[in-house]
């Protein structure tokens, strides 16, 4: 592993640690509201300082990490499953049920990602579930392509014929040589589906379509923060920021990592 | 060429209209499956006061109580016409709402739109003719972290480093909050942080495909036999290699027309720029389905129109598509 694949292991280890250790052994309460202490730059006692309200910003942002990744998950197992149902059935199925399927995917991709999202989260009112929903409905079709794509190339493999003169079913195809094929492919398209999802969530919470206002999540943290932004204090919209930023850049480089050691040629041309 | 070009571009109309038909459809049904009640949305607080007969009064005048394919097709039908209703939350009629912001939009986004080509076609050149130099790595790990960072966050701290700290620019608007005219010079003023960070926001994948494709192209054969024939290293880069790397790059530009109204959605938000972007938002918190509908339907079209461009540009600039045809 090169030295910047280490060092982004090591930033998703520390993170997922923090998420998941903090809030069991916290001091201090992250929705204490102490307004003696409210807009303090960081200090010792407040390393990310505090907000508006005199919330540590540093205990927030990791509440803030947890809900969001939460929610990044959640919707990016929803969006790659439905993706991966429908993909399934469009190679599966060919004809025109694959006309048909990969024509909605076409519809669903010329409408902008997050004017769908914002115009389902509108008409639902903001909550956790229109978020997820709105996330899972806009971005199943990429999964939707590569499983379709995929279960092309299997289903011109010998070992399905194989399967299929020996008497296999669709079913059966499907489940004991189709799938065992697809699982890393789609295992893939989930972890790369992950920030998609946090980047969904938090540009939502920040339009005010998310999440509610009063739960910390990363897009509501930098929202709350650009109300004290024109008046100097960086502190509360800059941290929560650097916190989506950190987790997506340690897990593209990551991916960019499994891709180089999977097709050696171009690893050893571009060096990238 | 011309006949390939006609072709392309009727067999992809062909497409368009049953897609939009499908989007208003989606929309609709999803507008009926919503638990908001368009005509308290309406009365507001007044709801509360307003007697049941006025409300079903309402609700008939709106056509409301009529069955749900028959409102959809009188929707529909008056789309068609050209009459995209009235904005509920800004009570004026949706077509003024859009003819006054869409010039606002257009213009920033061709402006970030041209200032992304230059900078990243000029940088990008630059770190693959570096390859491999710290220049190169500094250029590279910027750009994969402008990639990951919210374009809503860049924007807030550009907005704080320039119009709090520096105080160079205004933090936003369209002209100065005294001024009672509009003027071209206020207007730019205000127009260059909004511009900046769209245009930088959109910018590393362009960087990195040029980057890429021009590191590729400069291992080919007709890259070394222009630098054996002496010529100078930048003719080498800008007139050979440069334009066979950069053939792929005018349908990706079509490609990321979704990105690009997604980027101004957030941008022009952050920055109050009036445009129809922001308005979609202001449309949402309202839940404003006529508003927002119109606004859908638009950025659709603006992405369909994008794809059909970018395949058009691609039949002209590629001699082999235009003589062995669309594939």
């Amino acid at each position: 592993m090169t030295r910047s694949s280490w060092i982004a292991a090591g930033v998703l280890v520390a993170l997922a640690l923090a998420v998941l250790l903090v809030p069991a052994v916290a001091q201090l309460d992250q929705q204490l509201v102490d307004l003696r202490s409210a807009n303090r730059a960081p200090s010792l006692a407040h390393p990310f300082g505090t907000d508006e309200v005199g919330r540590d910003v540093l205990l927030r942002v990791i509440y803030g990490l947890r809900v969001s990744l939460l929610i990044g998950l959640v919707a990016a197992l929803v969006s790659v499953t439905v993706g991966a149902v429908a993909g399934l059935a469009a190679g599966v199925l060919g004809g025109a049920a694959d006309r048909v399927i990969m024509r909605v995917v076409d519809g669903f991709n010329s409408v902008p990602h997050l004017l769908f999202g914002i115009f389902i989260v509108a008409l639902f009112s903001p909550s956790p579930t229109a978020v997820v929903a709105s996330v899972g409905l806009t971005h199943w079709t990429t999964a939707a392509r590569i499983v379709r794509s995929e279960v092309l190339t299997l289903r011109a493999r010998p070992f399905v014929d194989a399967a299929i003169s020996g008497g296999s079913g669709r079913l059966r195809v499907v489940r004991r040589h189709f799938l065992p094929h697809l699982l890393p492919h789609i295992a893939l398209a989930s972890v790369l589906m992950v920030p998609h999802a946090i980047w969904h969530e938090t540009a939502l919470s920040f339009l005010g379509l998310g999440l509610p206002p009063h739960l910390a999540s990363l897009g509501n943290m930098i929202n709350d923060g650009a109300r004290s932004l024109l008046a100097g204090n960086w502190w509360a919209s800059l941290f929560p920021g650097l916190f989506i930023l950190l987790p997506t850049l340690a897990i593209s480089v990551l991916v960019q990592h499994w891709r180089d050691r999977a097709n050696p040629r171009r690893r050893s041309e571009l060096q990238l | 060429m011309t006949r390939a070009l006609a072709r392309m571009v009727l067999w992809r109309l062909a497409f368009t209209v049953p897609l939009l038909f499908a989007v208003t459809l989606g929309m609709f049904a999803l507008a009926k499956a919503s638990p908001f009640d368009p005509v308290r949305q309406y009365l507001g607080d007044r709801a509360v006061v307003t007697s049941p007969e006025v409300m079903a009064q309402i609700r008939a005048n709106w056509g409301l109580d009529r069955p749900v394919a028959e409102q959809y097709l009188t929707w529909l039908g008056n789309l068609v016409q050209g009459d995209l209703g009235d904005s509920r939350s800004m009570h004026r009629p949706v077509a003024e709402v859009i003819g006054e912001r869409l010039g606002w939009t257009l213009l920033a986004v061709s402006c970030a739109l041209v200032l992304m080509l230059v900078v990243s076609l000029a940088v990008g050149a630059l770190a693959a003719w570096r390859h491999d130099s710290w220049l190169d790595r500094a250029i590279t790990g910027s750009a994969y972290a402008n990639e990951a960072a919210p374009v809503f966050w860049t924007a807030l701290i550009v907005m704080w480093v320039f119009a709090v700290k520096l105080q160079w620019l205004p933090p936003g608007g369209l002209t100065d909050p005294a001024a009672t005219t509009l003027e071209a010079g206020d207007v730019l003023h205000h127009m260059i942080l909004p511009v900046a960070v769209l245009a930088f926001s959109q910018s590393s994948w362009l960087l990195l495909f040029v980057r890429e494709s021009l590191i590729t192209t400069l291992r080919e054969d007709f890259v070394l036999g222009a630098r054996a024939r002496g010529l100078r290293e930048r003719t080498v880069i800008v007139r050979h290699a440069l334009r066979s790397a950069l053939l792929p790059f005018v349908t990706l530009l079509g490609a990321r027309i979704p990105e690009l109204v997604t980027g101004a959605i957030l941008v022009e938000t952050v920055f109050s720029w009036p445009g129809v972007a922001s308005a979609s938002v202001q449309a949402a918190l309202a839940a404003d389905f006529p508003l927002l509908a119109a606004l859908t339907l638009l950025a659709t079209l603006a992405v369909v129109v994008g794809n059909l461009l970018a395949d058009g540009a691609y039949v002209i600039a590629d001699p082999r598509v235009r003589v062995l045809g669309v594939s």
